[in-house]
């Protein structure tokens, strides 16, 4: 018996979002990335309807972390403390197309540094590397609204991806990603009610829907990660169906969330394995499976887990309308 | 759900006169006044006052279309008229043939000539079928199904997607001696359409109709509406300028987890539709 074509179509579709503005547009980057596009779900229709390629986004932080063990460190060691040098390290030795810059460092429990130190931790990674950045906060709301808009002018032009705002707290982070030319990440705590609403909320300011993408908090493997799969398949279904209040792409911050876990992390686990490679694993795991869910941007952070999870990529997206 | 603005027909005296004067400028406000308020069609019906129903259609096409990019309903229910219309109207962004008996005594194969029309059209046009034959409007559930179904067959006959077809089983006014059966009868009609076809044809209905010569117009169509949309209506000519209405929609498909709940619904409801 032949096996009939099921050709379901939807009428809708997850928004292009381009980060990075080169000469021409005005910035400084020697590269773009381009997400989004999707007509389907992930393994539905054909190949066009994939839209982009998901993109990785290495994590590069702002201060040395004094909390990662040995497996993620050790990777590292050369260039933790030294945001540029480790962006660098990142973008030349391990192919990152995107850096995640996070200001860990700000925040009042983790330093509390102040805005003069992000500002120069931005421009020197700017300097540093070619690839387009996302530009992450702490978390702290009070140090968040005194700093990040420092960080977004002094990377006014450059198309970067900036964050994130909430529900409680849009206004400050909105107005100056609109002013310095940024896309916005709209952050949610993994509720799809909240989620839209906080789109509204920064569109209502005259922020355009077609620069947003979403953060609607991960879990990591072993830590509510069914969560977020069903929250960003149900994202993606609201896009296809039309609903231009959730047809962002989806950003997920899997390297902090895996290697939280202490299956990742814990040395002393005889029958586990081998801790070296415990951790690459969980992390690849959560980033596999976040990706089938239908997320466009994955933040990660070991090399090897990274390489995993982009050989899944090139695979996966083979006939989608960007692979190279 | 897919609105369709009503105000530019002809038995409004606003659109009457100004068909009659050739005044644009009443023809584009309201198109534009519709769209802003969530409308994703505009209805465009001649009326019967017209002395040049041909002509009175392409003018109020071009008026339209000179100031607004709202897709159309080219609203007749002789074919001519639409085939008028179909000569000047842009159908790049979707078009909506309004409507087609199955069959009508004088005309056998009037269903056949809709569709013809809109798969002339281009990919992105619907027509709106009446569940409706030569012998007129059914009264009952079953023969509405019926004709729906015998709609929805001659549709895949010919090659014509079904989710290209918005099925209208009739809404008649319920103030109407002994008509009080039939807003029920509709509802159980809607229930079954739903299942005519994988995927289903939308449902449309023309919901100012049901409060006709009645009291309490809005509040019998806005009632209505929302009863209909639990019954799977998916689509509606009507006053989307009666912002209760929109709200009550809004409300009403939230409810029926067609969209997503946000603490701003009503607002994104329109705006959505404005997108």
């Amino acid at each position: 018996m032949q096996v009939p074509e099921v050709t379901e179509g939807f009428t809708g579709s997850v928004n292009r979002v381009t980060l990075g503005a080169t000469k021409e547009a005005g910035g400084t980057r020697s590269s773009t990335v381009t997400v989004g596009g999707a007509r389907n779900v992930v393994y539905g229709g054909s190949g066009d309807d994939a839209g982009e390629k998901p993109v990785i986004a290495m994590d590069v932080l702002d201060i040395r972390p004094d909390n990662w063990p040995e497996p993620l460190a050790g990777p590292y060691k050369d260039v933790l403390g030294n945001p540029a040098a480790w962006a660098k390290k990142c973008v030349e030795e391990l192919g990152a197309e995107l850096i995640c810059l996070k200001f860990d460092g700000i925040h009042p429990d983790q330093g509390d540094k102040d805005a003069n130190h992000a500002v120069q931790t931005t421009k020197d990674v700017l300097q540093a590397v070619g690839v387009p950045l996302v530009l992450w906060g702490c978390g702290n709301d009070e140090k968040d609204n005194q700093v990040m808009p420092k960080v977004s002018e002094a990377a006014k032009g450059e198309n970067c991806l900036i964050g994130t705002v909430t529900e409680d707290n849009y206004k400050a982070l909105t107005a100056v990603a609109i002013a310095d030319g940024h896309n916005l990440i709209t952050e949610a705590p993994l509720d799809i009610n909240i989620a839209k609403q906080v789109n509204i909320l920064v569109s209502d300011m005259g922020f355009p829907l077609e620069r947003i993408v979403t953060f609607q908090a991960t879990g990591a493997l072993g830590y509510g990660i069914e969560y977020a799969y069903s929250i960003q398949e149900r994202q993606r279904l609201a896009a296809l169906g039309g609903d231009k209040m959730m047809a962002m792409p989806a950003i997920c911050d899997v390297g902090y969330e895996s290697w939280r876990a202490k299956e990742a992390k814990l040395a002393d686990a005889p029958g586990w394995g081998d801790v070296g490679d415990r951790g690459p694993m969980w992390e690849a795991a959560t980033a596999i499976c976040l990706l089938q869910a239908g997320a466009d941007i994955i933040r990660m952070r070991h090399p090897r887990a990274v390489a995993t999870v982009k050989n899944f990529i090139n695979q996966i997206w083979q006939g989608s309308t960007k692979t190279k | 759900m897919i609105l369709i603005g009503e105000r530019i027909n002809g038995m409004f005296s606003d659109v009457k006169n100004a068909i009659a004067q050739k005044d644009k400028k009443v023809i584009q406000d309201l198109a534009k006044k519709q769209t802003e308020a969530g409308a994703a069609y505009l209805d465009v019906n001649v009326g019967t006052a017209a002395a040049d129903q041909q002509a009175a259609m392409q003018w109020l096409v071009e008026t339209i279309q000179e100031t607004c990019k709202t897709p159309l309903c080219l609203d007749s229910q002789k074919p001519d008229v639409v085939k008028a219309g179909l000569k000047v109207v842009n159908a790049e962004n979707g078009l909506i043939l309004n409507s087609s008996p199955l069959n009508k005594k004088t005309d056998e194969e009037i269903l056949d000539k809709y569709i013809e029309m809109a798969q002339q059209a281009g990919p992105k046009s619907s027509i709106i079928a009446l569940t409706m034959d030569k012998n007129g409007v059914p009264q009952d559930i079953d023969t509405r199904v019926a004709i729906a179904a015998e709609v929805v067959q001659k549709a895949m006959e010919k090659g014509f997607d079904t989710q290209r077809l918005l099925i209208d089983p009739i809404a008649l006014p319920v103030k109407v001696p002994n008509a009080q059966v039939q807003p029920g009868n509709i509802l159980a009609a809607m229930d079954q359409i739903r299942y005519l076809a994988d995927p289903p044809p939308h449902i449309t209905v023309g919901l100012s109709n049901i409060s006709q010569g009645a009291a309490e117009r809005s509040l019998i169509n806005r009632v209505f509406l929302a009863i209909a949309v639990s019954h799977g209506l998916d689509s509606a000519i009507a006053d989307v300028l009666d912002e209760n209405l929109m709200n009550i929609l809004a409300t009403a498909e939230m409810l029926m987890n067609k969209q997503i709940y946000s603490d701003s619904f009503l607002k994104v409801y329109t705006a959505a539709g404005k997108a």
